[in-house]
């Protein structure tokens, strides 16, 4: 996929080495710092490492926002067991599409972030679990992986340090459930792609019954930079307990869409017409969905609010991974409702009953609605049926799908009205700006 | 026992130990949380989310059914927020659910049902098309309705972690999610009907009672699995003196809820089209149906006549028939007959271990310990072939104490899955290989050995010297192959041996050596059929046969006499560990009649004075008079397995010679066995997994 032009507006720290040529060979990474972090680690005590991550207030950008260090910190690393690293590379939340550039661009990143994370919970053997989509990077990274064990900074006794780290690439088979951290780890051992109950968490007992460390690849690919630079320094970017910045993948009716990195905390609306150009067509702004498809909608109203995990939560939503989807005033919200839903009616695992029949009875229940066959009492039924499921789900999926589907029913109340009697849709005359 | 945690549900104190989950605790206290995929005994799934409780603190409702109890814990299962939660999940449940109980299978009995009734809002808001999957048939015993499923995974876990035979699996995902078989299209397994028996819907069905009644119109009649000799308990669904389905839904006797195959369908063979209805009399060479006087008159007139000359009669008696015709047929033999030439066909060498024991009846494990011992050796048997209740409980033990299980076989078994070691032995050497386990054995807590019939005689000796050596406290169970194989011994079905394994004083003629006498007078064949693999040497003995069918033997006999099954017959029956169970009739077949009855009608007309031949006064004459089985009679009345403790066998000398293991699998058994058309139709099925070895 090639690269969107930078913005200015940009602060480049993890996306630095993008547009280099040849950005995702080792030797461009070690003319730019890389390894550096790395040899800083070897020189830190475990718990120093972890302390650093922590000071760095990086927080888990797979979308539940939670403290790396703090996840770190949860592995025992007296266990007798062995211990392991996996950076979650399913990224599948639709609307999000960074780490496939971070690791398209610069492997080495992601690879030198999970060493460190291996020297400081003591494992010595990680995988990276890419989505069966982004089949064309297990290429990429073998051949980095390959790269970095040939020059010693991969396979036994890393630059001389004795300590042994080995990467393995696998490929998951295109089930979004596989992004949950547990489900992940099922499927990496070769199992149907299904939740695990929790707790014992994955840092207890992960992949393989072991203790494991568990990040999203943008999570590990910000751990270079903090121990190069300090955690202090990363944090110093971002907002306070947010630290650093984040990659948001802006889409949607956008003039320039694309994945850019920026402090966190920036505020939404500058984000929309500063970096991205503004609303396309010269058309108004209606709606937004901050951080992929999970999150609740905001409406343009509502966007004038700093980008972090904190505010986007004080605001009902979240900033969930990053996938931030615009929509122009002639944007049919029932149309996206039932886009949203589809796709979860079609991801949900079908292990828990509320998520598996609940997207179902949804999707069904949107798509007679948008068909224009829909009474007063379904727009009632939809938020009921999205609140059946809302906290009794065994794993997010089902809230993830919830959610915005409230959020849809609340905030757009009044275009689910202009659906019913068999009207038809009324932003149809501006032609098909959601492909349902 | 660690300290107990303090918690309450609904208002009420409740104390349980540590690691209790919510819905057990709330379980001690009355209080009912509902669940559809909790299953006590299977691994934690929480897919269902019926269970969902308020717990104070939590910020939103917990699932019972993995929460651990925790101290001081406040637990609310009878808000309106918990129920609305489970309004919302049966609505959601009943979304995809047909809603065709007046002809499923399962109404009446059916989990969903129930709590749709007892927590549901009693009508749908769903207007949409339901997913509709047409039916398959997974097997000739499991049929499987995809739409009524609810994907509790009940069926995947008992098959996978229960039996260990992973033949359940899901595939698709979402609302399209569907159980499905191991072989793409078709099941290879147990056929032990377990899934469909766990189902809480009429997801899974069984091939035998499918359509066939609703669970209200049958008579449920519990008695005990004429096959094996493990004893498992199954009630019978009969309706219009037919038995319809055989499962243990109720959880009693030794076994559970666990049956395999022949004790959930193999029942009929009692239905089979050949079933002998009228004794046959053999006339002009031919056998030809005649009335019970004249059939007993017959036979009534040889065997006085031979016994007035002196002549040599043979006694075979059953591995299947009771304990009670057991006891009276030896007593008719040596009483009435005054021939001490009685015996069966022995599967395992009983008295072999009981002489080895000498007389430590606590030595003897029952099938609880199977579930309870620290550590289990199996020695020449396949269980899971042979004694499935068995292969199920030390798995079961495994799954939820870690036991440790160690194999002495000839080829590969289920228990290898989770034995800690494995041993493969050529024929012969197995108490060389059990010797060099001693060094880990001796670190066991404590110990069950099982036998097969291969191990005999002298071997047996060696293996109880062995279990003495070790110096931890070891059990044993000489495995047998029929229901009441282990009866047929405790009730003197052997020339050398009285009933209680007292020695016989004028020991008379073996199996074997009745049919190689030339000069046999009269062989009377009850509930056998030894000229299957045998012939009878005397061409011009009078042979009689009672029995199901026209065996073998039955079509050289000059009178045969029709015999009740065990499932149309009152008595008790003795299973491997010798552990007493009560048989119930279940129903009546036309023209047959108990082997006990005919013993009575026989000795009658033979003017023989051997008491009542009923089975209640027999059984108390077994209590007062056979060594070890003064067991309690209220235990066996209410349904109970009692352990007899039978004495030492004093100074017999063994007949390892004698012991001829049946080597059955899964899917035989016997003579009977050919008479089912479940077992037969499950053997003609594709599918290379079971078809056994033998061991």
């Amino acid at each position: 996929m090639p690269y969107n032009d930078p913005s200015p507006l940009e602060v480049r720290i993890l996306t630095r080495r993008f547009g280099l040529p040849d950005s995702a060979s080792l030797d461009t990474y070690l003319a730019h710092d890389g390894f550096q972090g790395f040899e800083r680690a070897l020189k830190l005590k475990p718990e120093e490492i972890i302390e650093e991550v922590k000071l760095s207030h990086l927080r888990g950008r797979g979308g539940a926002g939670f403290p790396a260090g703090l996840k770190w910190s949860f592995v025992p690393r007296s266990s007798p067991k062995p211990k392991y690293i996996v950076a979650n590379a399913d990224e599948s939340e639709p609307g999000t599409c960074k780490d496939r550039l971070l690791m398209e661009y610069d492997p080495h990143q992601l690879l030198e972030g999970m060493l460190i994370a291996a020297l400081a919970v003591d494992a010595h053997a990680g995988y990276i679990y890419i989505r069966g989509e982004y089949r064309y990077l297990i290429e990429i990274l073998d051949r980095a992986i390959e790269e970095a064990r040939a020059r010693g900074y991969l396979g036994r006794n890393i630059l001389g340090s004795g300590f042994d780290f080995e990467v393995y690439t696998h490929t998951g088979a295109g089930a979004y459930e596989c992004g949950e951290e547990s489900a992940l780890l099922e499927s990496l051992e070769g199992k149907r792609g299904v939740p695990r109950i929790r707790p014992p968490f994955p840092a207890v007992a992960g992949a393989f019954g072991c203790p494991t460390v568990l990040n999203n690849v943008e999570t590990f690919c910000a751990v270079p930079y903090i121990l190069r630079e300090g955690g202090a320094a990363f944090a110093a970017l971002g907002t306070p307990k947010n630290g650093g910045t984040r990659l948001f993948c802006l889409s949607g009716h956008v003039n320039r869409p694309g994945v850019y990195e920026l402090p966190m905390g920036f505020n939404l609306l500058r984000m929309i017409h500063e970096v991205g150009g503004g609303v396309w067509k010269g058309k108004k702004l209606k709606a937004v969905i901050p951080g992929g498809s999970s999150c609740p909608v905001l409406k343009a109203g509502e966007c004038d609010l700093p980008m972090d995990y904190d505010s986007l939560a004080r605001a009902g939503s979240m900033l969930g991974s990053g996938g931030v989807v615009v929509m122009d005033e002639d944007t049919c919200m029932v149309k996206v409702a039932l886009r949203i839903m589809r796709f979860y009616a079609h991801e949900s695992c079908g292990w828990c009953i509320p998520c598996r029949e609940g997207t179902m009875w949804l999707r069904k229940l949107l798509q007679r609605f948008h068909d224009g066959g829909g009474t007063r009492a379904d727009i009632g039924l939809i938020g009921d049926v999205a609140k059946s499921m809302l906290g009794r789900t065994f794993c997010p999926l089902g809230d993830a799908a919830a959610m915005p589907t409230i959020s849809f029913v609340e905030k757009f109340r009044e275009e689910f009205e202009a659906h019913l009697d068999g009207r038809p849709c009324p932003c149809e005359r501006a032609g098909e700006a959601v492909a349902v | 026992m660690a300290e107990l945690v303090h918690l309450t549900i609904d208002g009420r104190p409740v104390e349980a130990a540590p690691g209790t989950l919510v819905i057990d605790a709330a379980k001690k206290l009355g209080i009912e949380i509902p669940a559809f995929c909790y299953y006590e005994g299977l691994s934690l799934q929480a897919a269902c989310r019926m269970c969902l409780v308020e717990v104070e603190r939590a910020p939103k409702l917990l699932t019972a059914c993995t929460l651990p109890v925790a101290e001081g814990m406040v637990v609310r299962t009878a808000t309106p927020a918990v129920a609305q939660a489970r309004k919302s999940m049966l609505e959601l449940l009943l979304t995809n659910h047909p809603l065709d109980c007046p002809v499923c299978d399962k109404g009446g009995e059916c989990e969903l049902q129930d709590m749709a009734f007892r927590y549901g809002v009693g009508e749908s808001r769903f207007a949409e098309t339901k997913v509709h999957v047409p039916e398959k048939q997974f097997s000739p015993v499991v049929f499987f309705d995809a739409p009524r499923c609810i994907l509790c995974y009940r069926c995947v876990r008992i098959c996978n972690e229960g039996l260990g035979v992973n033949a359940l699996g899901v595939v698709n995902r979402g609302a399209v999610s569907e159980i499905a078989p191991n072989r793409g299209d078709h099941l290879e397994c147990d056929e032990c009907g377990a899934c469909i028996d766990i189902c809480p819907v009429g997801a899974l069905t069984s091939g035998i009672y499918r359509y066939h009644a609703r669970p209200w119109e049958m008579e449920h009649v519990g008695t005990i699995c004429t096959f094996c000799s493990n004893g498992c308990k199954t009630t019978l669904g009969v309706r219009g003196n037919r038995i319809l389905r055989g499962n243990n839904r109720d959880r009693s006797g030794v076994n559970g809820e666990f049956l395999c195959i022949k004790g959930r369908y193999a029942f009929d063979f009692l239905h089979h089209p050949e079933r002998l209805q009228s004794p046959l009399v053999r006339s002009g060479g031919e056998l030809r149906p005649v009335s019970w006087v004249q059939a007993l008159g017959a036979v009534a007139e040889r065997f006085l006549e031979a016994r007035a000359r002196g002549g040599r009669i043979g006694v075979v008696g059953s591995n299947r028939t009771t304990n009670e015709e057991n006891y009276f047929l030896q007593k008719f033999a040596r009483q009435g007959l005054g021939t001490g030439s009685i015996d069966h066909r022995r599967t395992g060498d009983v008295p072999a271990l009981l002489s080895a024991l000498a007389g430590r009846g606590d030595a003897l494990a029952t099938v609880a310990d199977l579930y309870t011992t620290k550590a289990a050796l199996v020695v020449a048997s396949d269980l899971a072939q042979q004694h499935p209740l068995f292969a199920f409980q030390l798995r079961a033990n495994w799954r939820h104490h870690h036991a440790r299980v160690y194999t002495v076989t000839r080829g590969p078994v289920r228990e290898d899955q989770y034995s800690v070691q494995a041993l493969r032995v050529p024929p012969g050497g197995e108490l060389e290989a059990v010797e060099s386990l001693a060094p880990a054995l001796r670190k066991e807590p404590e110990l069950v050995i099982l036998f097969g019939g291969g191990i005999r005689g002298a071997a047996v000796q060696r293996l109880v010297a062995f279990g003495d050596s070790l110096g931890i406290p070891v059990k044993y169970v000489c495995l047998v192959d029929y229901s009441n194989s282990r009866g047929a011994f405790d009730m003197g079905l052997a020339p050398e041996l009285l009933p209680g394994y007292q020695p016989a004083p004028n020991p008379g003629l073996t199996l074997a050596e009745m049919l190689a006498a030339p000069d046999l007078d009269v062989l009377w064949v009850v509930g056998a059929n030894p000229l299957r693999e045998a012939s009878l040497a005397a061409e011009k003995a009078f042979v009689v046969v009672q029995d199901l069918f026209l065996t073998e033997t039955a079509a050289r006999a000059d009178v045969v006499l029709p015999a009740a099954s065990a499932y149309e017959k009152a008595g008790t029956v003795t299973n491997t560990c010798g552990e007493v169970q009560r048989l119930r009739p279940a129903l009546k077949v036309m023209g047959v009649k108990s082997d006990l009855e005919i013993f009575g009608l026989l000795a009658r007309a033979m003017r023989l004075e051997l008491g009542g031949a009923r089975p209640e006064p027999v059984f108390e004459e077994i209590r007062a008079n056979v060594p070890g089985y003064g067991v309690p009679a209220a235990v066996l009345a209410t349904g109970g397995a009692a352990q007899t403790c039978p004495a030492a066998a004093p100074e017999i000398p063994p007949r390892p010679d004698l012991v001829r293991p049946a080597s059955d699998t899964l899917f035989t058994s016997g003579t009977l066995g050919r008479y089912s058309k479940v077992l037969s139709s499950v053997l003609e099925f594709p599918g290379e997994l079971y078809k056994g070895a033998g061991e």
